[in-house]
């Protein structure tokens, strides 16, 4: 059969799908152009109210030009530690469980609750740490904000540490076993060592994912202008902070508030990149 | 392994004890199941502190759009309305671009091209929401004021839609907010799903003489409907609950209004906004149904979104759900 020479049809076809691909490429570009201006601003914003102070100093009252958030930096870092404190052993374990011993049915179930807890709003993790936490002690306090984190952390950390205990080879598992070493330790010396990098992997990224969160604090860590040591306290944090001077009226605040929202990106791209760094190795695309 | 366990007593071997063993899958066990205990934990907290509102006002609460702390009169229609065309506009405008994209990544984006464009959208997702507010406050609701509504207005101003007064802060902005937020979480998941489908399918395609946009049509979107729908009901989950980035751009006006250039607010945002002031127990409790409210509608819609996508994508989907 000879070819037949184009028909309109035909030629409408290709002009169609080409156009298609036009814009499939025009809506990917429209997709990742907010991050340009976001970040641009952000740097063109903040950049200038960045200062040896503003990591040194507490917020200056209003009026007074100057200060910093040295003691949100501080409280956030604070907050992480607390929030590690209950997502890491929780989730690391639990992943641990999904990886080795779960059944096929008991894994769908936990992997369904990890997956649902994940969707939960940060802010009703708020509301429950605010019941559990701070009706209890009579106080806002940096323990209920590490609190509300930390249950934030646990379907991160359980998914990614039983995706990376997944990828060591069974045997490594076999051939501990086969010495005679028992299951237990078989786990933590051979399985969890292999898979250290993913399992800290897993963790930073939990760990980026919250540090610039919100609402779950605002009314467990509450905020508080001055330094804290006590922890049973109100604690400054850096995405508060910055909630709390963007929506004041004074212009002195809105450039504090654009170098914290500065910092803030910076701390959590940091992390984002250590972790790049980290997944260069063997278990490259496992924290993802 | 248990078998293997088990050989090293014919090796004259004292078997290791088998206490340790017991206590560690005791323990990871119990870290597992803590997952289901903390959603009920949650769902209980929630109840419990509604209690109050949930016998004063029953039904009505969800109905009624009188919101009035002085006197006690509490009615969260504003706010269901708020969320959902917040989160509706969201939709509208999130879900063409992420699909549009996650089909450029798998089917047309050159295989150089893709993991950058990936990368982009994992940092876009990586943002802290209040950072997106605090860029919608100085940036983005000038800029809509100014130039986007009064265009809108003039072309578009015969619809109720777009009529009335421009302030700036208001539910289209809001969605505007949000659909930058939820783009990434629907691409990634897209595109696990799109390259879920079998090649077999766009090569059956290609061999009828389909061309590519027909081919990407009939065979891959078409088959990945189902796990599309997911895909979208999971962005809608999290335009549901998105709090920050909105409560800063929204107005927070309890009002319900035709008009998108109008003030509105969120279940979410009243709850940043005014939890902390509550005073008498009975709006406290208020909030607590609010947020019992908003928790069951994330919770609906993230099991129709997890069962829709893990019927289609595999394990791979639901990792990018992360």
């Amino acid at each position: 059969m000879t070819m037949q020479p184009q028909s309109l049809y035909h030629r409408w076809r290709k002009i169609k799908s080409t156009l298609m691909s036009v814009t499939a490429l025009l809506c990917a570009l429209l997709v990742i152009a907010p991050l340009g201006l976001v970040l641009g601003y952000l740097i063109h914003a903040g950049a200038g109210a960045i200062n040896w102070d503003f990591f040194t100093q507490l917020p200056k009252p209003v009026g007074e030009v100057g200060g910093g958030m040295a003691n949100a930096i501080v409280g956030t870092l604070t907050l992480l530690g607390l929030a590690c404190a209950i997502g890491v052993p929780v989730g690391v374990l639990g992943g641990v469980y999904l990886s080795e011993y779960g059944s096929e049915k008991s894994n769908w179930w936990i992997r369904f609750g990890a997956d649902v807890l994940n969707g939960v709003p940060s802010i009703a993790w708020g509301i429950v740490a605010y019941a559990l936490v701070v009706v209890r002690m009579k106080t806002f306090s940096a323990y209920a904000g590490g609190v509300a984190l930390g249950f934030m952390m646990i379907p991160l950390i359980m998914r990614t540490t039983e995706e990376v205990l997944l990828l060591v080879p069974n045997g490594y598992r076999e051939a501990a076993l086969a010495l005679g070493i028992s299951r237990w330790k078989m786990i933590c010396q051979i399985v969890m060592k292999t898979a250290f990098k993913g399992i800290v992997t897993g963790v930073l990224l939990a760990a980026a994912r919250i540090a610039g969160e919100t609402a779950p604090l605002l009314f467990t860590a509450f905020g508080n202008r001055f330094w804290t040591h006590d922890l049973s306290q109100p604690i400054a944090a850096l995405p508060l902070q910055v909630f709390v001077y963007a929506i004041s009226p004074y212009d002195d605040w809105h450039r504090q508030a654009w170098a914290g929202a500065l910092v803030l990106i910076l701390m959590v791209l940091f992390i984002n990149l250590i972790v790049r760094f980290i997944t260069r190795g063997r278990f490259a695309g496992a924290g993802r | 392994m248990a078998e293997i366990n088990s050989m090293t007593v014919a090796a004259e071997m004292k078997p290791p004890s088998r206490v340790g063993d017991h206590v560690f899958k005791w323990i990871t066990g119990l870290m597992a199941f803590s997952v289901l205990v903390l959603i009920v934990v949650v769902g209980w907290e929630l109840y419990k502190g509604s209690n109050l509102a949930v016998h004063k006002f029953g039904f009505k609460f969800v109905t009624s759009s009188n919101w009035d702390p002085v006197e006690e009169n509490f009615g969260a229609w504003p706010f269901i309305f708020g969320t959902l065309v917040s989160s509706l506009i969201a939709l509208v405008i999130a879900v063409p671009l992420s699909v549009a994209t996650a089909v450029f990544l798998t089917e047309l984006a050159p295989p150089k091209l893709r993991q950058p464009i990936v990368s982009i959208i994992e940092m876009l997702a990586a943002v802290p929401s209040v950072i997106y507010g605090l860029w919608g406050i100085f940036v983005l609701i000038p800029w809509l004021r100014e130039h986007c509504f009064p265009v809108l207005q003039k072309w578009l101003g015969f619809l109720p839609l777009f009529q009335g007064p421009i302030y700036g802060v208001s539910m289209l902005a809001a969605g505007i907010i949000i659909a930058i937020m939820i783009v990434p979480i629907i691409t990634s998941v897209s595109r696990e799903i799109l390259r879920s489908v079998p090649d077999l399918q766009r090569e059956a395609a290609y061999g009828l003489g389909a061309t590519r946009w027909e081919v990407t049509r009939i065979a891959v979107l078409s088959y990945a409907k189902r796990g599309l729908c997911g895909a979208v009901i999971l962005g809608l989950g999290r335009a549901l609950g998105e709090t920050m980035a909105v409560t800063m751009v929204i107005g927070n006006r309890p009002e319900v209004a035709a008009s998108l250039f109008a003030p509105g607010y969120t279940l979410a945002s009243v709850i940043a906004n005014e939890f902390a002031e509550a005073t008498t127990d009975m709006y406290l409790s208020a909030l607590f149904e609010i947020a019992l409210v908003l928790f069951a509608v994330t919770i609906v819609t993230n099991i129709l979104a997890q069962l829709l996508i893990s019927a289609m994508g595999g394990p791979r989907a639901s990792r990018a759900i992360q």
